[in-house]
């Protein structure tokens, strides 16, 4: 168990995992699926961002957030408030009795824009604030939380309750954030059209890249003696602190980490789907990120990814058909993994893959043999 | 006042007390370790012997009296501070990393990289590997460093514990009852283990086993009701009438 990180991607195994996982998202989608079916993974990878930052928090840390939905919600509500700015200039927003605003604000008798929109005029700013803003959003309410040693399930009903407050917060403040239908009519990104094909495809190569960097980086942190001391946290804290180490600092950390990534992919969710709104940033959500990392495997960044697929591919399919039903399978699907495969996908694989590995080598060694047994005729052939 | 007196003590714990809901665990006591001094407390269950580590690990917080060492305050410190500030501790009940390798055990107790961004540049070179090499010869490990310590013996698990310790090089070694569960052969080692441990640093062995304190201590003291009933040689303290009925007598 403990070497689990190690297994699967300190070593070559791990690297062919990662390289398959590569190869199915940056070749085999895309040459597979047409631009309507290969938007929508896009989309379902933007949640694989959630999924790894709670492999990482959860999985290593221990510390279980029901909230990631928060950050990737400012990440992707970041991005939206930059798109919408510039859909609202005042050539397009002629008609408004406000014109230069966003047409939300207009409809809600605003006629000036808030402060707080003003620096998303940048595109430069935009892209900070995705980084910056959920980080110090996760510094505020780790550092409150850990310093004070609250942590577990106190840990995870807060952040739910934090995603809730936001929620209600949007929603509530229509007139500055779009409320519940969020902010719409996403068109351009600096003059680009962001809707058409070409682009969409260009966005769900940059989401695959970025995606993959952040399993890099997570992994770095993982096999680093960081890695090794959130293990150690989540069996014994006591000791880790008697070993001399600040454990809250350990925590904050990883929770900022996590929450950065996941706005990560909100962000490159709004440029993918061109909209943002609160249904992405309460507490069902939030939940279906456990459950993707969970499916996954709490314990494999990777795993985490494939959760993410599998469960989305599920519910499109499943939903289509059976839309009520969707949500009580997905939920008996959780409890039946929590309780009979703890570590998800890629425990299966861990526990059965040998099987099939012990098979290609079985197959591998059959074509060495007839290979020489090709040798050893051709051999014979030379010597006569 | 006493709080603000300098001693040339490594440990000098005064006036302490430590009330849970009126129960005085430790009650007004009055306490001094030398450098190279290995000293044992004794005492009966409840005597309040685990407290006092707790207390100058930070674990438990005093309500009043004072805890220097090296003339630095302890009571205010946090307990990662106070493991900075040169004390180990270890735990009643072994208090390793079970899912983690011998090495990776020593690893995360090595004394560098205990920052966030410290451990995340933390290099395993040469110079970590042959501290643990070392450390891990000093407690008989040094054949188990790939194992996971969740598989070591009670014995062992004991060992690295005090291993863990050990690298980090601390100025006061606190260790509660180092030889529970261990077998004979085991209890000898370990009991030479502390003597040549003990060179150049103080150590606080909590203990039952009086053939072992016997070995190890150069002081003893009997703890009864969070007080100290006496303190002293190893013979005075057997012969004192007090002892004997409280603690030896059974
Ligand atoms: N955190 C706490 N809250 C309340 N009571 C406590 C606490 N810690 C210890 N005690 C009580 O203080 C007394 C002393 O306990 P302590 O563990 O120090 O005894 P000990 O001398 O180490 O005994 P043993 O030999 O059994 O280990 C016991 O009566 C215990 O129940
Ligand atoms: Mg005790």
């Amino acid at each position: 168990m403990s070497f689990v990180y190690e297994k699967l991607f300190g070593d070559k195994k791990g690297l062919i995992g990662f390289c398959i996982l590569a190869a199915l998202i940056l070749v085999v989608f895309p040459v597979m699926l047409d631009s309507f079916r290969l938007n929508l993974v896009g989309k379902y990878l933007t949640y694989a961002f959630a999924a790894v930052s709670l492999v990482l928090l959860w999985g290593y840390g221990g510390t279980l957030s029901l909230g990631q939905g928060i950050f990737f919600g400012i990440g992707g509500y970041a991005m939206a408030m930059f798109l919408k700015l510039e859909a609202s200039s005042p050539e397009n927003t002629a008609i408004q009795s406000t014109p230069g605003i966003p047409d939300f604000m207009d409809w809600n008798q605003i006629t000036e824009l808030p402060l707080f929109w003003m620096p998303f005029h940048s595109f430069s700013f935009t892209l900070f604030a995705v980084l910056v803003v959920p980080t110090i959003f996760a510094y505020i309410i780790g550092a409150a939380m850990f310093k004070r040693r609250v942590g577990g399930v106190y840990f995870a009903i807060i952040t739910q309750v934090v995603s809730v407050i936001l929620t209600v917060l949007i929603v509530g403040q229509q007139g500055l954030t779009g409320g519940i239908n969020g902010i719409t009519d996403l068109r351009t990104l600096n003059g680009w059209d962001i809707t058409s094909d070409s682009a969409k495809t260009l966005f769900y190569f940059i989401n695959c890249f970025l995606l993959l960097a952040v399993i890099i980086a997570s992994r770095f942190i993982l096999t680093s003696k960081f890695g090794r001391i959130l293990l150690a946290m989540r069996d014994k804290e006591d000791r880790v602190r008697f070993s001399g180490y600040d454990v809250a600092n350990f925590k904050i950390f990883i929770f900022c980490f996590a929450a950065m990534i996941s706005a990560i992919g909100g962000a490159m969710f709004t440029l993918q789907v061109g909209f943002m709104s609160p249904s992405f940033v309460g507490i069902v959500p939030s939940i279906e990120m456990v459950i993707f990392a969970a499916i996954g495997g709490r314990m494999s960044l990777i795993g985490a990814v494939y959760g993410t697929l599998l469960i989305n591919f599920g519910k499109t399919a499943f939903s289509e058909s059976f839309p009520e039903l969707w949500l009580f399978l997905m939920g008996g699907l959780f409890i039946a993994v929590v309780m009979f495969f703890p570590n998800g996908l890629a425990g299966l694989w861990e526990d059965y893959g040998h099987h099939l590995t012990k098979r290609l080598d079985f197959i591998k060694n059959l074509f060495s043999k007839s290979k020489s047994a090709a040798d050893a005729i051709e051999l014979k052939g030379s010597k006569s | 006042m006493n709080m603000s007196t300098n001693t040339d003590f490594t440990l000098a714990i005064e006036d302490l007390t430590v009330s849970f809901d009126g129960f005085k665990a430790v009650d007004n006591l009055n306490f001094y370790l030398d450098r190279n001094e290995l000293h044992v407390v004794i005492g009966p269950n409840g005597a309040g012997k685990t407290t006092v580590l707790d207390l100058i690990c930070g674990k438990t917080k005093s309500t009043s009296g004072s805890i220097k060492f090296l003339n630095k305050e302890l009571t205010n410190l946090s307990e990662h501070e106070i493991v900075l500030a040169g004390v180990g501790r270890k735990f009643q009940t072994p208090s390793i990393y079970e899912n983690l390798s011998v090495m990776e055990n020593l690893e995360i107790s090595y004394p560098k990289g205990r920052g966030v961004f410290g451990s995340l540049m933390f290099k395993h070179d040469a110079v970590v590997r042959d501290k643990i090499l070392e450390v891990a010869t000093q407690i008989m490990l040094e054949k188990a460093l790939h194992t996971e310590a969740g598989l070591l013996s009670h014995g062992q698990k004991q060992w690295l514990e005090i291993g863990m310790l050990l690298i980090q090089d601390p100025q006061l070694l606190m260790l509660d009852e180092p030889v529970a569960g261990m077998s004979v052969k085991e209890r000898e080692q370990t009991a030479e283990l502390l003597n040549k441990i003990s060179e150049g640093r103080s150590v606080l062995v909590i203990e039952h086993d009086m053939e072992f304190v016997a070995r190890i201590a150069h002081k003893v003291t009997v703890l009864h009701q969070g007080k100290i009933l006496a303190s002293g040689d190893m013979k005075d303290v057997q012969k004192d009438p007090k002892v004997i009925e409280v603690y030896l007598g059974h």
